[in-house]
């Protein structure tokens, strides 16, 4: 697949070479010697020097997008995560999902490689995520062994997501500057919706439908 | 099945019939004031706003200025994380790319991810041309699709549908192309977008491959990036074996710290919220997580034409928002159809003549479908000079008719003006001719002189011509001296 067939060779030399042509009026030489642009800061939330002003922000702004968001301290996770989850639900779960994570779900289904078809007949899914983003109520999952394939956390219908509460960064440039790119990401910002029948919001198109968050405060207010 | 938008006249006379589709306009200026408020609600929340609009600008801005460099270096990155890149000139060669890649693995029907480059370069129907079905997923496109219909706004495709008109499509459509609708189907949005999910899952779960577009390219991290609601994007880009994704060159951002503008810039601007619900990343093939073969098609189409004019090359900032068109006063009243593109409102009027060049009629009528009145400029997130580059094609597009064999009446009208304002004498016999045209009128009583005949008409359907004054201002000044004698 790495040898380059004739056309393809020549389209490449040929854009490259109608772009040169286009950039003929700008100088070359300084434009390359430009630095990455280094945008304004984000927003710093009230409180937002003090950690639990942070969680009360973020709690605040996941919640706006009709998501249910609930604190618990870190001997509450367990049973925070069973309530979170509706009777017999069955469950797929991460490879790396915590014990005491695991402790919360009656009925767990590890994921080993699942098709999709197999997803699909599933109701929930429990992972955690990378980080939190107060501003913009947001959490990014990088997909790690603690949150699995990309595909358990979009196919079934109800996603419960738990974040610690030193996960949780001020705005969107806090969250670039920790997130790696060559993993791949999942920004979720409250559950799946559309605004595409006369800009009337639906909450739940083709992603989970419900999207439960608990953050895991040592120090809930 | 699907419509085109190749035929289609020229802005003013589509622009009258859509101004009499009374539904289409009262859909227009409800879906446009509801996004106007939102947009206007959360952009008032972020302080460094304009600090913000002018990052996001400087960062397109130092992607374009070398562009070669960008492209060069977001080839590498793909390649070295197991994607495979490919170049296409024109619509043509990445269709062919497109094509060439299902047949060689016996695919028969793709699903998509919303993405404008693949409505540009007509990829449904040249998939569908060669046997290949290529199913839209993301609910308005859906609707477009179901209704053989064409998309009318960037972000909102449908917006010129209402739900009735949308249950109706689905009663009728949805069964001849997979799971059909169910028979108690309401017209309740919640109950419409339930349809959907159930017609396209299916689909999801057995296609081979996706296509999408992409929103950004990272070029340090060979990282692409999709903007979405549903997740439709997200089921496109994890579950199928292969993922084809089109990418006009103008996407790139040079680094991943300079993704962070941009970021915060469209969700605010688009759908006028804090984050749209699913921004999804990937770098090449992620072993063990998704699509196992990775495509990226880098499409020139046009873009190294725009980029080669110093005025216009600002409009390949471009980010796709569609905030200018919300608050456009012409798109508020006519819609997108009338522009004759997938690219609609302000930043179509100068997109398409950029990328296409002037000379064809239709396109030529654009860069005349606004009043510059600023606002597109206002909205704007990466701080296009919309106004400014529709003055720059206006000139274009005016010394493009210039060897015309049979000029056009304003072409005439200002060679008239010149002869006459050439010489004193001649401007005083015209004068003269137009001040005895002007005592004759008021004469009888007229101070407008109506509707012009033949190509004047154009002109005052919607504008009062005074009649001309009866005395001059030259023989004014000679009479009182310039205003010392009564």
């Amino acid at each position: 697949m790495s040898a380059r067939t004739g056309a393809q060779t020549s389209a490449r030399a040929e854009i490259l070479g109608r772009i040169r042509t286009a950039l003929l009026d700008v100088d070359r030489d300084a434009e390359s010697a430009t630095a990455p642009i280094v945008a304004p800061p984000g927003a710093r939330p009230p409180g937002a020097d003090h950690p639990d002003g942070l969680v009360a922000h973020f709690a605040e702004r996941v919640a706006d997008y009709r998501a249910t968001v609930v604190r618990c301290p870190p001997d509450g996770l367990t049973a925070a995560i069973a309530a979170a989850l509706p009777a017999g639900a069955r469950v797929v779960v991460p490879p790396g999902l915590p014990d005491d994570h695991l402790a919360g779900i009656p009925t767990p289904v590890p994921d080993s490689g699942l098709a999709a078809s197999e997803l699909d007949a599933l109701d929930a899914v429990v992972t955690r995520c990378r980080l939190g983003i107060a501003e913009t109520g947001t959490i990014v999952l990088d997909h790690t062994p603690d949150q699995g394939r990309r595909a358990i956390a979009l196919v079934p219908d109800h996603h419960v997501c738990i974040v610690h509460a030193d996960q949780i960064v001020p705005d969107v440039p806090d969250a670039i500057a920790r997130l790696d790119p060559h993993r791949p990401l999942t920004w979720i910002s409250g559950p799946s919706a559309t605004s595409d029948i006369e800009l009337d919001r639906v909450e739940g198109v083709h992603g989970p439908r419900r999207l439960h968050v608990i953050v895991v405060d040592p120090d809930p207010a | 099945m699907s419509a085109t938008f190749v035929g289609m006249p020229a802005f003013p006379s589509a622009a009258r019939t859509a101004l009499g589709n009374t539904q289409l306009r009262h859909n227009l200026a409800h879906a446009t004031g509801v996004i106007r408020a939102k947009r206007a609600a959360v952009v008032g929340e972020v302080e460094n706003w304009e600090e913000l609009r002018l990052a996001g600008a400087a960062v397109k801005e130092r992607a374009l200025r070398s562009l070669d460099a960008h492209l060069v270096q977001l080839e590498e990155s793909l390649t070295a994380r197991g994607a495979v890149v490919h170049w296409a000139r024109d619509a043509a060669e990445a269709n062919r790319i497109v094509v060439d890649l299902a047949r060689a693995r016996e695919i028969d029907e793709v699903v998509k991810v919303k993405s404008m480059v693949t409505q540009e370069i007509g990829l449904n129907e040249a998939l569908e041309a060669s046997g290949i079905a290529a199913w839209e997923t993301d609910l308005a496109e859906l609707i477009v699709q179901l209704g053989g219909d064409l998309p009318s706004h960037i972000l909102v495709p449908a917006i010129h549908r209402n739900r009735a008109e949308i249950r109706e499509i689905f009663t009728r459509r949805m069964g001849e192309v997979g799971r059909p609708a169910p028979d108690d189907l309401t017209d309740e949005p919640a109950v419409l977008a339930g349809a959907a999910r159930e017609h396209l899952r299916e689909k999801f779960l057995r296609a081979r491959m996706a296509v999408s577009g992409a929103n950004f390219a990272v070029a340090d991290s060979g990282t692409l990036v999709v903007v979405e609601s549903e997740g439709n994007g997200r089921m496109c880009l994890t579950l199928p074996e292969v993922l084809v994704s089109i990418v006009g060159i103008e996407k790139v951002v040079p680094t991943w710290a300079e993704l962070d503008p941009l970021l915060r810039l469209l969700p605010r601007s688009s759908t006028g919220e804090r984050m749209n619900p699913y921004t999804s990343t990937w770098t090449g093939v992620v072993p063990d997580d998704g699509p196992q073969e990775v495509h990226v098609v880098l499409l020139d189409n046009g873009r190294t034409r725009a980029l080669g004019d110093p005025t216009g090359r600002q409009a390949l900032r471009c980010i796709r928002c569609s905030a200018c068109l919300n608050v456009c006063p012409v798109y508020e009243r006519t819609g997108g159809h009338a522009y004759g593109s997938v690219y609609p409102g302000p930043i179509g009027a100068i997109l398409n003549p950029l990328l296409r060049g002037t000379g064809d009629p239709q396109t030529d009528s654009l860069p005349y479908a606004s009043t510059l009145c600023g606002a597109c400029f206002e909205a704007c997130p990466v701080r296009i000079d919309i106004p400014e580059v529709l003055v720059h094609l206006r000139a274009e597009v005016v010394d493009a008719h210039r060897a015309d064999r049979l000029p056009k009446p304003e072409a005439l009208a200002f060679r008239g003006a010149a002869w006459a304002f050439g010489h004193a004498q001649r401007l005083d016999r015209t004068e003269w001719l137009s001040s005895l045209a002007g005592r004759l009128l008021r004469r009888r009583g007229r101070t407008s002189l109506g509707r012009l005949p033949g190509p004047g008409a154009a002109w005052t359907d919607a504008r009062d011509l005074p009649a001309p004054p009866t005395e001059t201002f030259r023989a004014w000044w000679r009479r009182t001296d310039g205003g010392e004698r009564p």
